[in-house]
């Protein structure tokens, strides 16, 4: 009954677009192996990148800052874009539908300049706050809370209302409806558009070097390696960011299959 | 129903990492420090390891080494924030001069800088700032061609760069920062480095136009590599650079043409906004120090302008880096970078015409 | 009914005075310098000028927009014909599965696209793997020229921003859950027509989601003409920020981007109108 051949031929596309992503990926993993510091040379195995790794802590310490930003700035955009989306359904308005895209389109280089200079003006001069980590997930969420915003608004462009109706009707007040109707519905939007703000926020260069005072985030300092080689290190840290992504991914699971089975 | 559990956790996490916005913005904000702390912005390892913590050492000073990837991404900040946010700058030649000009440079008190005796006379004639009153030079050098040895004849002239021969067609790369990649032309033509005149930057444009056709490709960071794979043959390229692909390959080789080239200075600028001139000075002088240059030239394989620490050096890394033996001399034959004024559109619209 | 007004204005307020503060302002006050002068040495001179919008017009600036039209476009399709199907693919799979399938579609995102892009210089370069394959398979004798060039180009953006088209189509097509995995399980002739006629339209919010998040960036993205195009070929990020940083032109390069911010805007109101108008045309709320 069930046809495989439509399954199939979406299955390949899928296995194609995976090859097609961890290509690069895989050439970056091999040369975090790579005796040699320079990617057109294989001078043989050697896992002195990753002792290197493990001794710089402007490395480390500038992941952790990354992760903290991309972090609060994807709770923020949540947080903020998620009623936005709401709100613009109601509203219905063409105008502020389309005009949600606009931090999308401001170049990176004129907001990076433009927040420095309010911050600067604001914050630096007037409350004489240092510019930090703080103010790149000021930044980040400028242009966060429109992603989310879109992403979720699709989830509610067909929204299914007489599911909030029936939960009315059935006495749940608003609260109720909203965590235990309206948000499951909608999760796998707000999901969508965190993992977007996230992804972006951790590896944004521009606005974060313009907004970051002195701080520095590891795009800051993977980008200013460039002046001398950007050198195997980075390609070791990725790695192991890879190596924690899929371990904590196959960690949820199991999980996910022992909450099922139980 | 779908589960209820997910909602909740998802409140937790949104809590959890709110609670990280405010303690980022609480650790951010109240960042006291006792004594005081120089704000210094440089480029990623180009100050040697020891460097700072010595002088926070001998000093009792404190410094924050910021990161700034190439000189138009710190002067866009420095734009941004009205000439405020650092103490130390580290910036090349023609943006001192700029800083100078916009008001933001200190002018030196040279009497806290006593180290200053250290450096050449020549490098007190750099023409972006004669006798050094508002920056110090920390490494300087000139551009040339590197080549392969091995896959290509000797070159003589910017000509073999600029009109390669068959089998260099697709082998070689240029510089893509705008002063440089103008240079290889401009001094064929015989005009000056620094040339504001728009009959002779379209000559040079022309030229440059031709070329482009032959190039492999237009690289900052990478055409050193790009020579030791073999991927490029001949390139045009920064003395120090060469010396990372001569490190790697020694059939790798570097030679200033016939028409001779510029001077290129990396340069430290007090900017005049510090509240911590004084402090500032002491570091200069520390980094004028002989062991300074030294260590400066070790890490980088740049030639620094200090000659006390070059006369160190000569015998321990002149001979597998031949141009760290260049002389001052023969440096200051040639012009340096200054800023451009009013030019600087000109020059940008001409390199963007170039590059397509 | 005012109940209701009262709720979508708190609902969408905390976002507009956000963007009010953190970007209109900001934003807007850096814009209106295209209507200002360059100082000599940077700077901007407040003497009102038009001149910076009679520059613009200049068949260089416009040879580098259609260039990058013509990246930021063929970069669009080709990243929704790969990121429908694997968003279908991905919706289509038991619910257990499919954040663990995303995850792994956006997982190499989390590396830095600076040394993505190296290695992609590795793969593409005349003794990169893909030209060895390409010889070894004997399709040709030469190496072609995969690298510095448009193709190169456009291959960086597809493999840097398909995730953000796949994600909201995703997003889209997870809503019709059950419905989708019964016309999927269905496949022939019918199920083509069932694709066009019924899901695409239900999708196209996410569809157009999906295009903008790929079309904008790819116009504004300047380390990947530098690198995978060999700095041969400019586009309208590296202009703009050209203008800013390297002729520290702040007036002119405000100047292109308002250009450039007018053009999108439109771009997005339109999409944004037919967006809705598929909305709106549908049955009732619980269709399908």
């Amino acid at each position: 009954m069930r046809s495989r051949a439509g399954d199939l031929g979406l299955g390949a596309v899928f296995v194609g677009a995976l090859v097609f992503l961890y290509l690069p990926i895989a050439v970056l993993v091999g040369l975090s192996f790579n005796e040699s510091g320079l990617p057109t040379a294989w001078g043989g195995f050697s896992t002195k990148w990753y002792s290197e790794l493990a001794r710089d802590e402007e490395i480390k310490s500038a992941a952790m800052a990354t992760l903290t930003v991309a972090l609060a700035a994807t709770a923020v955009s949540v947080l903020i874009g998620t009623p936005l989306a709401f709100g613009l359904a109601r509203l219905r308005s063409r105008l502020l539908d389309g005009l949600v895209f606009v931090p999308m389109i401001i170049p990176d280089i004129v907001l990076a300049i433009a927040l420095l200079s309010g911050f600067n003006l604001v914050f630096t001069q007037k409350l004489g706050l240092q510019l930090g980590l703080w103010s790149v997930v000021l930044a980040h969420a400028t242009f966060g809370i429109a992603f989310v915003a879109i992403v979720v608004s699709t989830r509610l462009a067909h929204f299914d209302h007489s599911t909030v109706e029936a939960s009315l009707d059935l006495g749940a007040n608003e609260s109720r409806t909203f965590f235990h109707v309206t948000l499951p519905q909608i999760a796998p939007g707000v999901i969508a558009g965190a993992l977007i703000v996230f992804t972006l926020s951790v590896d944004e260069f521009v606005i974060a070097y313009f907004t970051a005072g002195i701080e520095i985030t590891l795009p800051i300092k993977i980008y200013s390696m460039v002046r001398f080689g950007v050198t195997p290190v980075v390609n070791a840290l990725a790695t192991v960011v890879l190596g924690v992504s899929i371990a904590l991914v196959l960690a949820s699971m199991r999980l996910r299959g022992r909450q099922a089975a139980s | 129903m779908k589960h209820l559990r997910p909602t909740g956790l998802v409140a937790v996490a949104a809590l959890a990492v709110l609670a990280i916005v405010v303690a980022v913005v609480a650790g951010s904000a109240t960042a006291k420090t006792s004594g005081t702390t120089l704000t210094i912005s440089n480029w990623d390892a180009y100050t040697p390891k020891d460097l700072i913590p010595k002088f926070e050492k001998a000093t009792g000073i404190k410094v924050k080494l910021a990161k700034h990837t190439t000189n138009e991404d710190i002067m866009g900040k420095l734009e941004a924030q009205n000439g405020g946010g650092y103490d130390i700058v580290f910036v090349s030649g023609p943006f001192a001069e700029s800083l100078k000009k916009r008001g933001w440079a200190a002018r030196l008190d040279q009497t806290q800088i006593p180290n200053r005796k250290n450096l050449y006379p020549a490098a007190s004639r750099l023409a972006y700032d004669l006798g050094n009153k508002y920056s110090m030079p920390y490494t300087w050098g000139t551009t040339g061609l590197c080549w392969r040895s091995d896959l290509t004849k000797t070159p003589t002239s910017w000509n073999d760069l600029l009109k390669p021969s068959a089998d260099l067609k697709g082998k070689t790369t240029m510089l893509a920062t705008d002063r440089w990649l103008m240079l290889p032309a401009l001094k064929v033509l015989g005009y000056s480095i620094n040339t504001v005149n728009p009959a002779q930057l379209k000559k040079a444009a022309a030229l440059l136009k031709e070329t482009k056709k032959t190039l492999l490709a237009y690289d900052d960071t990478t055409f050193y590599s790009k020579l030791v794979s073999g991927e490029a043959r001949l390139v045009q390229a920064w003395d120090g650079w060469c010396n990372y692909g001569i490190g790697e390959n020694p059939k790798i080789k570097f030679k200033i043409p016939k028409e001779g080239s510029d001077v290129f200075v990396d340069s430290m600028v007090v900017l005049e906004k510090s509240k911590n001139k004084e402090a500032a000075h002491k570091f200069l002088d520390w980094v004028l120090r002989a062991d300074s240059g030294k260590a400066v030239t070790e890490l980088v394989l740049y030639k620094t302008p200090n000659a006390v620490a070059m006369a160190q050096v000569k015998k321990s890394l002149g001979k597998q880096y031949p141009n760290l033996l260049i002389p001052p001399k023969l440096l200051l034959t040639f012009e340096t970078e200054r800023d451009l004024g009013k030019a600087q559109p000109l020059w940008s619209r001409t390199v963007s015409e170039i590059v397509g | 009914m005012r109940r209701g007004r009262l709720r979508s204005t708190a609902l969408v307020s905390p976002a507009l005075l956000w963007w009010a503060g953190l970007l209109v302002l900001p934003v807007g006050l850096v814009l209106a310098y295209s209507f200002f002068q360059r100082g000599t040495y940077g700077g901007v001179v407040y003497d009102w000028t038009f001149d910076n919008y009679r520059r613009a017009f200049d068949s260089l600036y416009l040879s580098v927009l259609w260039f990058s039209l013509r990246v930021a476009v063929e970069a669009t399709v080709i990243s929704l014909l790969i990121g429908y199907p694997v968003a279908l693919f991905v919706a289509t799979r038991p619910a257990r599965w499919r954040t663990v399938l995303l995850v792994l579609i956006i997982l190499p995102f989390w590396t830095s696209l600076l040394i993505r892009t190296y290695a992609w210089i590795v793969l593409l370069n005349d003794q990169g793997l893909i030209n060895r394959v390409l010889r070894g398979s004997g399709l040709v004798d030469e190496p072609v020229r995969l690298l510095y060039n448009e193709f190169a180009i456009v291959i960086g953006m597809v493999s840097t921003y398909l995730p953000l088209m796949v994600l909201p189509i995703y997003a889209a097509l997870e809503r019709l859950g059950p419905e989708l995995a019964e016309a999927s399980a269905d496949l022939g002739a019918n199920a083509w027509k069932r694709l066009w006629t019924v899901m695409v339209p239900l999708t196209l919010p996410g569809i157009a989601a999906g295009c903008i998040f790929v079309f904008v960036p790819t116009l504004g993205n300047f380390l990947i003409p530098d690198l995978l195009g060999g700095g041969r070929r400019q586009m309208v990020g590296n202009l703009i920020q050209g203008q800013f940083l390297k002729a520290r032109d702040w007036p002119f390069g405000a100047t292109l981007a308002v250009s450039l911010i007018a053009m999108l805007l439109v771009l997005v109101l339109v999409q944004s109108w037919l967006a809705r108008r598929g909305a709106d045309g549908e049955a009732a709320p619980n269709a399908v």
